[in-house]
């Protein structure tokens, strides 16, 4: 009975070696694929951040203020579909909640199916809108003049908002930011709009919403390289303790092996030591 | 107020050509202006600093020099033109996109598109215009009449550019 158990632990033991070894295989290659990805998004991102930059600078020049007003805040979340990939989503995800728990007058607007799971469950009636099948492909400017669209064709109303999504620093670490939003009343009613010339709705509005599209291309190329890096982090410490629990485990695979081999032979030279006393 | 006003615009449509002679104020040397022009997935000045900038808008094709008076703009297809420190002189199309003109002379043209003029190709540019005469011609509803117009104003404006 001793024997057949050391044979079945050592049967178990090499299942469950061969199933980390294939996970390792897989964390492998989702590093390899994400890091490429990632060269992609940081190059990209990088010729997207005077576009966003200067997509900013009016607002701040101008000195616009968020609107005095009961209407609301709006929030768009930008984060993307895929998982694994660290801190990313949950980070998206608290601070809405927060942000919800201090302003139950907030609606949201999802970008990304993972902060959508993460809010579903307790602000489902603040959320306005989700966007998915993001993350796939690499943002381009027509995406985000889509989710711009569907904002201003939804009508919403807010006093204060702001786009959240994680900036991109370097390559093992990303911050949370945010980006203020202002409604079209907040830049008419900016101090310093007076100093700029001859200016009406003709102008502000189409300036406010192709402002919009901008800035959030501009949070999706930036949360996007966040993700690809965290994902090539996440997977290479991935690779890294399967890599420790193989080790481990075949230490033990072995020692059950030679403890199987001791067994048989003690049990076979104590048979054939039994055989001769008899004789 | 009124006389405010009409040397602001008399400035803006001077500015273009009539350089310091009609600035109201005076400097000793030049005031410099910072060029940021970028599109999505390209940068073609980041704060450089150049002598003046043509842009054609919705609300007119006017240049931008140094102190030029704070303004918002939607641009408009058509070209920009940028003329730099030394001398050179750059044109670029653009699709759309809005210009910012602040007060400390810094300038943001954010462009959806924008490509060098000499790399457009003006038999695709006239192929285009056609096929959006038709688009208009078929076009059922409003939106599709609306984007067929959209596509013939950029190609005629294309076509321009590549005369």
């Amino acid at each position: 009975s001793q024997q057949v158990r050391g044979m079945a632990t050592l049967k178990m033991i090499s299942i469950r070696l061969k199933s980390v070894k294939n996970i390792q295989k897989i964390t492998q290659s989702m590093k390899m694929v994400s890091a490429a990805k990632y060269t992609k998004a940081e190059r990209e991102l990088k010729l997207a951040r005077p576009y966003g930059i200067g997509a900013q600078e009016f607002y701040k020049k101008a000195e616009v203020k968020d609107e005095e007003g009961e209407k609301g805040q709006l929030i768009i979340a930008v984060s993307s579909d895929r998982g694994l990939c660290g801190a990313v989503h949950s980070s998206i995800g608290r601070i809405v909640k927060t942000d919800i728990a201090a302003n139950p007058n907030t609606k949201v607007v999802i970008v990304g199916d993972k902060v959508r799971n993460i809010l579903q469950r307790l602000y489902a009636k603040n959320i306005a809108m989700v966007v998915t099948e993001v993350g796939r492909k690499p943002a381009v400017f027509g995406d985000a003049a889509l989710v711009a669209q569907s904002i201003i064709n939804s009508g919403i109303e807010f006093s204060k908002g702001k786009i959240l999504f994680n900036a991109f620093r370097t390559v093992v670490s990303f911050r949370t930011t945010e980006m203020p939003l202002y409604s079209q009343n907040a830049v008419a009613n900016a101090s310093k709009l007076p100093v700029y010339d001859s200016l009406d709705s003709d102008v502000i509005q189409p300036y406010t919403e192709f402002s919009l599209a901008s800035l959030l291309f501009y949070s999706m190329k930036e949360n996007a390289t966040s993700e690809q890096s965290s994902r090539m982090t996440a997977m290479d410490n991935a690779s890294k303790n399967a890599g420790e629990m193989i080790d481990k485990l075949t230490m033990t695979f072995n020692r059950t092996r030679q403890a199987v081999i001791t067994r048989e032979l003690i049990e076979i030279i104590s048979g054939a030591a039994a055989l001769e006393t008899k004789n | 107020m009124e006389r405010m006003a009409l040397t602001r615009s008399a400035l803006r449509l001077f500015s273009g050509r009539f350089t310091q002679a009609c600035q109201v104020r005076g400097y000793a040397d030049a005031p410099s202006m910072s060029l940021t022009f970028a599109a999505p997935s390209q940068v073609l000045y980041n704060n450089i600093s150049v002598k003046q900038i043509d842009v054609p808008s919705f609300s007119g094709s006017f240049g931008i020099l140094p102190a030029h008076v704070p303004t918002l703009a939607v641009l408009k297809p058509g070209v920009v033109t940028v003329f730099e420190n030394d001398g050179s002189t750059k044109k670029f199309f653009v699709s759309s996109g809005t210009v910012t003109i602040n007060e400390d002379s810094t300038v943001q043209l954010l462009a959806e598109e924008a490509v060098p003029v000499d790399t457009l190709d003006i038999s695709a540019a006239k192929e285009l215009l056609a096929q959006s005469q038709s688009q208009l011609a078929s076009a059922s509803s409003e939106v599709a009449k609306a984007e067929a117009e959209i596509s013939i104003e950029v190609s005629e404006a294309l076509v321009k550019a590549c005369e």
